[in-house]
């Protein structure tokens, strides 16, 4: 249980009995035990189809439907397998863990790949599907993955202060210009990153 | 004598036909303004938040604004649990002890997951009914010219959500010319080549319109972008 070598499978809210069979089976287990890792830990939804529990010397596993919170899961993982809605991938992301996103062929909700496959190409996780996450997890080198920055909420706060003209400073000392300034700055910043990213 | 009497009638219902088309007119084309510089007083914002990831993202939102954002009317789905909770425990730390600036809101939501097109027709109406008391009841006082701001993310990534209804009875209000309200309408950030369909109902209708992802806003020149914002 203890140490850093647990990987965490999560499901959301979700059922997808396919990821927790892959993941639960004997092939795959020993691919786990290669790499180092002693556990593993699911989070199986509303699946049906449950893993038995395993504990062995040299490695465990368990699992729950569901937890109010699985962010502990997520921080005491060093490597996280998930579904691939939002919430979930976002969350491991911002927890700076490495991650692989399985999309479930089953279900074709397009968005949800949109989001996994932009990440992917950006580096930030790799995706796979139920048949190639044996490979994905081989093959892949997880240090190769790009840190996620997280998203800036300030610079929607600050453009919503400059549209309802609201100074930032407290007791009427605030200058509407100082903060228009920054404002610009933002945006300025903001086109620099597009044009960075288009070149 | 009847027929001045229909002459009459016709007149005045294509004068207030008249009057409504340039209300909306002039409503659509003056939309995205600014409101008036130097203003202290506190906005009054709704938030419309989706179910799921999106209430978190609604929150990060919610969360990064300035004190100035109160009261907070938190608008949810009656299917919606999950959010509620979410919503409370945030508001417990943003304001502590006060617990008179926040309060949730609910409505019938207009389309379930997987539900058929004919019978959204029917619970969209529903909602639309609820709507309308809903919107016009938090307006606050005219008197005190308070500027009211909804924020509205979409509800569902694959349908028009709880947002549409209250947008729509917003736009109403909008028309009436009873109030000034601005419409901000935040992209989901899961949203990365296609815009939802409550976003592509809205692009036409909010003040603000926030993507996070830069292929949205090519594709949309009207929208705003400033990176990743959750």
């Amino acid at each position: 249980m203890e140490g850093d070598n647990v990987v965490f499978v999560t499901v959301g809210t979700t059922s997808f009995d396919q990821l927790i069979e892959t993941t639960s089976n004997e092939q795959f287990i020993e691919l786990l035990k290669r790499k180092g890792y002693q556990s593993l830990v699911l989070q199986i939804g509303r699946g049906v189809s449950e893993p038995r529990r395993l504990q062995r010397d040299d490695f465990s596993m368990q699992h729950y439907r569901y937890k109010d919170s699985i962010a502990a899961d997520i921080q005491r993982a060093s490597l996280v397998i998930s579904h691939a809605g939002a919430g979930s991938v976002l969350e491991v992301l911002q927890a700076g863990k490495p991650l692989i996103v399985v999309i479930n062929e089953l279900l074709m909700d397009n968005h949800q790949l949109e989001l996994a496959s932009q990440l992917s190409e950006e580096g930030h996780l790799y995706y796979a599907t139920c048949s190639t996450l044996l490979e994905t997890l081989k093959e892949r080198d997880l240090s190769l993955l790009n840190p996620y920055s997280s998203g800036k909420p300030d610079r929607f706060s600050l453009c919503m202060d400059k549209e309802e003209w609201i100074l930032l400073s407290h007791g009427g000392h605030g200058n509407i210009e100082t903060e228009l300034e920054t404002f610009e700055v933002l945006i300025s910043l903001a086109v620099r990153e597009r044009q960075g990213a288009n070149a | 004598m009847e027929v001045f009497f229909i002459l009459c009638l016709l007149t005045t219902i294509a004068l207030s036909g008249l009057i409504l088309i340039l209300r909306t007119v002039y409503v659509l084309t003056t939309k995205g303004r600014s409101a008036l510089p130097g203003r202290k007083k506190p906005v009054k914002v709704m938030v419309v938040a989706g179910s799921g990831g999106h209430t978190t993202e609604m929150m990060r939102l919610v969360g990064s604004l300035s004190p100035y954002y109160k009261p907070r009317i938190y608008v949810l789905a009656e299917s919606d649990r999950m959010s509620a909770e979410k919503i409370v425990n945030f508001e417990k730390i943003k304001t502590d002890r006060s617990s008179s600036e926040f309060k949730i809101l609910r409505i019938p939501r207009s389309r379930e997951v997987h539900q058929s097109w004919l019978s959204t027709i029917l619970t969209t109406l529903n909602a639309v009914f609820f709507s309308f008391p809903l919107v016009f009841g938090e307006k606050p006082d005219l008197l005190n010219n308070k500027v009211q701001s909804f924020f509205s993310l979409q509800l569902l990534c694959n349908g028009p959500g709880t947002c549409i209804p209250i947008c729509l009875a917003v736009f109403v209000l909008k028309v009436s010319g009873l109030k000034d309200v601005r419409m901000v309408f935040v992209e989901s950030i899961c949203r990365v080549k296609t815009l939802s369909l409550s976003g592509k109902i809205l692009y036409h209708f909010a003040d603000h319109f926030f993507v996070q992802w830069k292929q949205l806003q090519e594709k949309y020149p009207n929208t705003l972008y400033l990176g990743r914002l959750v």
